[in-house]
């Protein structure tokens, strides 16, 4: 339906309306990628991204998980980085290096997961209170506005001290208290989806409210999604090493955040254990960078207006 | 008079969201899955008798019935927990702490909010000047070093936790450097008065403040920076600097005061993130405010001091929306017809 109703260009064979279609998604492919490709920040955001996964998945070939258990490790205790132990030791012998690799596994999972379950609800809600307007709109922005209004962080640790700590709850928690901003920046896109003409064609094809919302809607709010939640994911991992470092994480799970309470429960801080603290959060910056530059390159694409700033 | 009716609606919806505020503290504080009366019990290390466990329970209002009105039987109760809660709520008892015993929580509130009031009113300051001045002059000499500069800054310091950079701060600063203090809100048994204690507090205090500036600070200069460009793309702009005024003047006088109004809104909102660092901050730095009491509280598993506090955040955050809403219609009139 949807490729019906566009005109489509004038076909010297005739190709069915599918085919028609998968050019047209190849051809703007190839467009997004050309754009994407000269932003600087995007390059440089997604290069980091594809180091943080491949370390991700390659965990188990790159270090033995043996390292993690206090019980096997031989290791010096606090030694600072040298050529055996290249981001130095904890406090009980084991490698940062190997932690940090083993961390990255919770953090990226945590953070994808997390932002998934915000994107959904979020788009979700911001769909149906854009496209059905009047009361159900009043109601779920009142309900948005009190989410961005309440402390973030406080809200989370809160719910994560009652709710208990598993990786379930912890992606739920963070999940369903982020949901706000998507929610309202769909609002507002689709309220200019829905006055545009061949949204009124397809009604008057007979389309029903649903089907224009997943079938009209969604494919043209679909940038707006993706760009935020792809900056949810970074908020997401920022907020899971929160979590972790109050004390909330998942206890028997290495993520970055745990790590960086470990050191400072045990005093690196005083122990000027920099190596130990260092790591963690220089991967946390790194890879939240890398989040918020590749959002930002596919803002600058999506929204023409600022690509003229 | 469209202005009084905006200020009266602005009000009613407020009072709406504290209403919503106090009906979720009331029952996330009841969805524990845990035993009430175990928690409270076991920070004490003592096991209780049946008899005095009942008492604890009559004496909390745990026998009470949850809500105004059951349906199974059909009844309505005059005496209940929601009730209570409300009432004791707007009468400000919020009742025994159980981590300071013998203190009530609005006692060990209010010991703890002067400090943090010293590092969030003086972070929020510091950043709001530097960053809106950031903004300013990024926006008007948009890809100069200083622009590109503070977009690196901004960016950077935006994907930082607040508690790491804390700690790497400490850790230079205060562990191999020893500038600084390692915590606290002054130094113990000092016992200053008059200037040396300022001094003291303020010595303690920079560390913290740093941290807490540096890390939010980022986020007034990009919303200064892009309501000054959409400002500066304004007709009226070009009016003004066809009229032939001063580049300066035009900055200043026109374009700023304009660019300013958007920003009210975004500080406000931005206080609950602030509010939020707070929190890992003060533990880092072992400063005595709210912050470091919400961790104390969940250590203890205090309940009764984490829901009180988490009332305070949210209603500091609702009021603070409140003014900015306000402030912003008293500035620039058009919100009101809006």
């Amino acid at each position: 339906m949807a490729t019906l109703a566009e005109p489509a260009s004038p076909p010297i064979t005739p190709r069915s309306p599918k085919a028609v279609a998968r050019e047209r998604r190849k051809i703007s492919r190839h467009r997004f990628w050309s754009i994407y490709r000269k932003s600087v920040m995007g390059m440089a955001g997604l290069a980091i991204l594809i180091v943080f996964v491949l370390m991700a998945l390659l965990a188990p070939l790159l270090v033995s998980s043996t390292g993690l258990d206090v019980t096997k490790v031989s290791g010096p205790a606090l030694s600072p980085p040298s050529w055996a132990y290249p981001l130095g030791t904890d406090n009980q012998g084991r490698s940062v290096l190997t932690l940090i690799i083993w961390g990255s596994r919770i953090s990226l999972l945590i953070g994808l997961l997390a932002a998934t379950v915000s994107m959904v609800v979020g788009s979700v809600l911001g769909i149906l209170a854009g496209y059905r307007g009047g009361m159900i709109d009043t109601a779920l922005m009142r309900l948005t506005d009190w989410f961005l209004v309440l402390p973030w962080v406080a809200l989370m640790i809160v719910l994560a001290a009652i709710l208990g700590q598993s990786l379930t709850i912890i992606v739920l928690v963070i999940g369903l208290t982020s949901w706000a901003w998507t929610a309202r920046l769909v609002r507002s896109q689709t309220l200019s989806v829905r006055e545009r003409p061949f949204v009124e064609r397809v009604k008057g094809l007979g389309s029903s409210d649903s089907r224009i919302m997943i079938r009209h809607v969604l494919p043209n709010v679909l940038p707006v999604i993706i760009a935020q939640t792809i900056l949810s994911v970074a908020l997401a991992i920022l907020a899971e090493s929160t979590l972790s470092f109050i004390g909330l994480g998942d206890p028997l799970r290495v993520s970055w955040g745990q790590t960086l309470e470990q050191a400072f429960d045990t005093g690196a801080v005083t122990l000027g254990a920099w190596w130990w603290i260092g790591a963690p959060g220089v991967c946390i910056v790194l890879l939240v960078l890398a989040f918020t530059m590749c959002s930002t390159a596919l803002e600058e694409i999506f929204n023409p207006r600022l690509r003229q700033r | 008079m469209g202005g009084r009716r905006y200020v009266i609606r602005k009000i009613m919806q407020a009072l709406a969201t504290l209403v919503f505020i106090l009906l979720f503290n009331f029952f996330l504080f009841r969805i524990m899955p845990s035993d009430p009366v175990k928690l409270l019990t076991k920070g004490k290390g003592v096991q209780l008798t049946q008899g005095a466990q009942e008492q604890l329970i009559i004496d909390l209002g745990l026998d009470k019935p949850v809500l105004p009105i059951s349906l199974r039987p059909l009844a309505l109760h005059a005496d209940n927990q929601l009730f209570q809660y409300v009432g004791d709520t707007l009468t400000g008892d919020f009742g025994p702490s159980l981590l300071f015993q013998g203190r009530s929580v609005v006692d060990v509130f209010l010991t703890a909010l002067w400090p943090t009031l010293l590092l969030v009113g003086g972070a929020t300051i510091l950043m709001t000047i530097i960053g809106l001045y950031l903004g300013i002059r990024g926006g008007w000499s948009r890809g100069s070093r200083l622009d590109t500069g503070s977009m690196g800054f901004s960016l950077l310091f935006y994907s930082m936790p607040d508690f790491w950079l804390a700690m790497m701060l400490l850790v230079l600063f205060s562990t191999y450097l020893g500038w600084f203090p390692s915590g606290g809100y002054s130094t113990p048994n000092a016992d200053l008065s008059g200037l040396a204690h300022i001094v003291d507090v303020m010595n303690h205090l920079f560390l913290p403040i740093v941290t807490l500036t540096v890390g939010y600070l980022g986020e007034y200069y990009l919303i200064m920076r892009s309501s000054l460009l959409d400002v500066l793309g304004e007709e009226y702009i070009t009016t003004v600097r066809a009229k032939g005024i001063r580049e300066d003047s035009v900055l200043w006088g026109h374009a700023v005061r304009n660019a300013l109004l958007p920003t009210i809104s975004q500080i406000a909102l931005g206080f609950g993130f602030i509010l939020g660092g707070a929190i890992t901050v003060e533990l880092v730095f072992s400063y005595p405010g709210l912050g470091l009491l919400t961790i104390q509280a969940l250590d203890s598993q205090d309940f009764r001091l984490l829901q009180g506090l988490f009332l305070f955040a949210s209603v500091a955050v609702l009021l603070s929306n409140l003014a900015a809403d306000l402030l912003y219609s008293w500035f620039d009139p058009r919100v009101k017809e809006a």
